[in-house]
């Protein structure tokens, strides 16, 4: 597998280190696999108390900005498409083209962020937080509400915030494709960076797509 | 009968150990060898560590009323664990003890160790898919067991270590860090698993199809699939648990409309495939060392191969046979425990071929086989009471004694544990390439024999007339029982640390071993010992089947040391 | 490096993405639309269901599903079915309890 050569490279760094496209592409489904059954857990929780509490469940999602949560859905789904033809710029060797269309899905989750920032403060303004009053400034309404209507809330601020924090892990990723992009170390031939960085986007994507239905349209 | 030309060859290649000098090279190596001894030391030490935790709760319940009489044995101890005393010191010890076996030891042992050192060589391939992850991952376990230790330094914690809640939720004691240091285990985990499966899917020799691979190969993708399918469920939960105690957000809080028993589906949904995470590496390496030591092909290879695929399956379907006494609808405890009968299928598949890869051998009875052997009765026995425990009707009246204690030290221990020993003497001299007292392993291993049944029978025995578990005291009506469990427990740890010493003298003072002692026929030993850099100087070609015996017995006896 | 090739051959026309697109957007819409009529029982299912078809097309074009080896289709479908059972037999237990 390997001559004298590369034993004496070894000798100052280390393995020299295959590049194998279709491996790195199956390690990263691997790796999405894990994402899947983590978010796949918090769904089963949700799925688990929307049986039991169906009716506080529809009360409070009757409580959430579906236009808000619209939006969102549009932002995220019109990123996707994005990033897709970012990869697929970078396919046809299009360099200027792939940095721009990623540029504009950054902007976009920039933009998901934004709204996710307002519907959340605007919902801790009304008393809906699990904090004290010190930090929200109003006292907490949630532990006058129904059982049901705690477990929502609870579940809603993980849940959308695990998948905000996802948002950010993945235009971290888009940003670090977009330096390989850019100084060529991406490029039409070693592609498995940025293809890797919009599988991750795209699974963001399809858990937002569950989220806001379940969240959001329930009532 | 070395020829000059054979020791030439020897000498002229640059071997793993001595390609590159000084603590940096091992600390930044990407070396799969490298880290395969590394995570061996770690592993080892923390082993060795819990052992003696678990002395001391057994050195507790050498006396009856020893709490009542104000007079516990662990108090002795107490400065090392932030002042702790009496009952609170014994659950934290308890807990510690679980801990570390459970997330330092028998989870990445096997994988860690021998999946990380042979699995490339087995296949024919010079490292995993990927080097540097496989790296991360180590550091991502040294970085999780810092954590754990830490907890340790600032009181440690008293919930056992499967965290229940709701107490988990509202102890004092601090929990943040075991969990982090749990969720960081975790990624180390996952990581290997993912590097696993694509190494085995990638880096196959071009003559090696799926069903020419070693048994213990397979083993080795059926657990990383569940560690990669599995891991993520226990990640979310600690969070959660966390979340819980960080900001109350109710999930498994009955005051506010959660529901606890939803944490134990959730811990357990990783946990019960966890415990084949740690019992399948074992099994593989079973089918490796048994046909090598009777001479003989492996009896049933598709059999054994997809009995691990479906363990791994069926693993995933019974998980709150847990849970029978947690408060579950009683419709499913029908139904957990009718499936937890399924998973008994390819186990024993498993058991029978092995038995009959023994038949009419020519049975060789070193250490390695010696310990297979003892895996074989040991996890039997922890086999049958399973069975007790995963029918609905006795596990009711058994549930949370001490026989389930011993039920999963017998598969645990007994089973994952004994094939850590047989899968260390195996493959010790390859990795080393030195011999070990073979006359010394085996006392130890009979020490080890007898203390243990001691030991874990002795507590089977009073889970059975009702001795609870994790209790620090007891009525005087077991004295006598508990002194013999303690007893065994000296002679067993007395068998292990003989064992653990020879080993260690060996490393350096052993004779020198041959490529091929045991006269194997798999991949590993066709290579030099200890192996070259990057395992094969040339692809290897022509190879023959992992279990060709009749033609590897052709060949004549293998030489166990160089130049006798 | 026979990969290489293998990937240059499945570049997709702009146009099918942005169908994609459009058709994800109209699904939305559906989604939204039909939170608006009372179905009763279905309401959840509905709402699950064309979701469901969103993640598909996703996973199909945008995730270039369709263009891969069979391999990775097996490995998701053995996932789902595992994340089912974990599912399933969950409510194995809370559908006789609650």
């Amino acid at each position: 597998m390997t001559d004298l050569s590369a034993h004496s490279d070894l000798e100052h760094g280390g393995h020299e280190i295959h590049y194998d496209p279709e491996g790195c592409k199956i390690g990263f489904w691997l790796f999405l696999f894990t994402e899947v059954f983590l978010f796949g857990m918090l769904f089963i929780a949700f799925g688990v108390y929307l049986t039991g509490y169906k009716a506080d469940f529809q009360a409070s999602s009757a409580m959430l900005d579906v236009k808000m949560g619209g939006i969102n859905t549009l932002v995220l789904l019109t990123s996707s498409l994005t990033m897709a033809l970012a990869i697929r710029a970078v396919q046809v060797d299009k360099k200027g083209q792939s940095l721009f269309l990623m540029l504009v899905t950054i902007g976009f989750a920039v933009v998901f962020c934004v709204i996710k920032y307002f519907e959340w403060t605007h919902k801790f303004h009304t008393g809906i937080h699990l904090g004290s009053a010190e930090t929200f400034g109003v006292p907490s309404v949630l532990t006058d509400m129904p059982r049901g209507q705690q477990l929502y809330f609870g579940l809603y601020y993980v849940m959308t915030g695990f998948h905000a924090f996802h948002v950010l892990v993945g235009s971290i990723l888009i940003m670090v494709a977009m330096y390989y992009v850019a100084n060529g170390k991406v490029n039409k031939d070693r592609i498995t960076l940025i293809e890797n960085a919009g599988l991750f986007w795209h699974l963001v994507d399809l858990v937002w797509i569950y989220l806001f239905p379940l969240f959001y349209l329930i009532k | 009968m070395a020829s000059d030309a054979a020791v030439a060859h020897k000498q002229d290649y640059v071997n793993f150990f001595n390609t590159k000098k000084g603590i940096m090279s091992w600390v930044w190596t990407i070396d799969h060898k490298r880290i395969g001894i590394m995570y061996m030391c770690a592993i080892t030490f923390f082993f060795l560590l819990a052992v003696c935790l678990g002395l001391l709760i057994r050195g507790e319940l050498m006396v009856p009323n020893a709490m009542t009489d104000g007079k516990p044995f662990l108090d002795v101890f107490s400065p090392l664990f932030g002042g702790v005393t009496g009952g609170d010191l014994y659950n934290r010890v308890l807990t510690l003890h679980g801990i570390i076996m459970i997330f330092l030891f028998i989870i990445p042992s096997i994988p860690a160790i021998f999946g990380n050192f042979f699995l490339p060589i087995m296949i024919g391939a010079d490292d995993v898919a990927f080097p540097k992850l496989n790296l991360l991952s180590w550091y991502c376990y040294v970085l999780g067991a810092i954590v754990a230790i830490i907890s340790v330094a600032v009181g440690g914690i008293d919930t056992g270590w499967t965290f229940y809640a709701p107490y988990s939720a509202n102890t004092s004691a601090n929990l943040y860090l075991p969990l982090t240091a749990a969720f960081i285990l975790g990624w180390s985990s996952i990581l290997t698993g993912i590097n696993f499966v694509v190494t085995i899917h990638r880096l196959r020799v071009k003559e090696m199809g799926w069903f020419e691979m070693p048994l213990f190969c397979w083993a080795l993708y059926a657990t990383s699939w569940i560690q990669v399918v599995a891991t993520p469920v226990v990640g979310i939960t600690l969070i959660l648990l966390m979340m819980e105690r960080f900001m109350g957000i109710g999930i498994f809080d009955p005051a506010k409309g959660g529901d606890p028993v939803l944490f134990q589906h959730m811990f357990w949904i990783y946990s019960h495939p966890a415990v084949y995470i740690m019992i399948l590496p074992a099994m593989g390496v079973v089918s490796e060392i048994i046909p090598v030591f009777s001479r003989k092909t492996i009896f049933g290879y598709k059999f054994i191969a997809f009995s691990s695929i479906a363990i791994a399956l069926i693993g995933s379907l019974v998980w709150a046979h847990h849970m029978f006494t947690a408060g579950m609808a009683y419709e499913a405890r029908v139904l957990f425990s009718l499936l937890t009968f399924f998973v008994a299928v390819p186990s024993a598949i498993k058991v029978f071929n092995w038995i009959f890869t023994m038949f009419r051998g020519s049975i060789k009875m070193d250490p390695p086989m010696v310990f297979a052997v003892i895996f074989i009765i040991l996890f039997s026995i922890g086999g049958f009471s399973g069975l007790v425990n995963g029918a609905l009707a006795t596990d009711v009246h058994i549930h949370d004694t001490s026989f389930v204690v011993g039920h999963f030290h017998y598969v645990m221990f007994g089973g994952t544990g004994v094939i850590f020993f047989g899968a260390m003497l195996y493959w010790f001299p390859k990795m080393f390439g030195r011999m070990y007292n073979k006359t010394i392993i085996n006392i130890s291993a009979i020490m080890f024999f007898v203390g243990f049944n001691t030991l874990y029978g002795g507590m089977k025995l009073m889970g059975l007339n009702g001795m609870p578990r994790r209790y620090a005291d007891y009525v005087v009506e077991y004295a006598q029982i508990q002194k013999i469990s303690t007893h065994g427990s000296w002679l067993m740890v007395a068998g292990i640390f003989l064992m653990f010493g020879t080993l260690f003298y060996s490393v350096f003072k052993g004779k020198k071993a041959p490529d091929n002692p045991w006269g194997g026929a798999t991949l590993e030993w066709t290579v030099q010992t200890p192996p070259p850099l990057l395992n094969f100087d040339e692809q290897p070609e022509n190879i023959r089947g992992a279990y060709d015996y009749p033609e590897v017995v052709a060949e004549g006896e293998p030489k166990e040391t160089v130049g006798v | 490096m026979s990969d290489h090739a293998h990937e240059e051959h499945h570049i997709m026309p702009i146009k099918t993405y942005i169908l994609v697109w459009v058709a994800l957007l109209f699904l939305t819409g559906i989604t939204i639309g039909a939170s608006y009529v009372n179905m009763y029982k279905f309401t959840v299912f509905t709402a699950f269901f064309i979701a469901t078809i969103k993640v598909t097309l996703v996973l199909l074009y945008f995730m270039h599903i369709r263009y891969e080896k069979p391999l990775y289709t097996w490995m998701i479908v053995a996932v789902l079915i595992t994340y089912g059972i974990f599912i399933g037999l969950t409510y194995a237990d809370y559908q006789f309890r609650w």
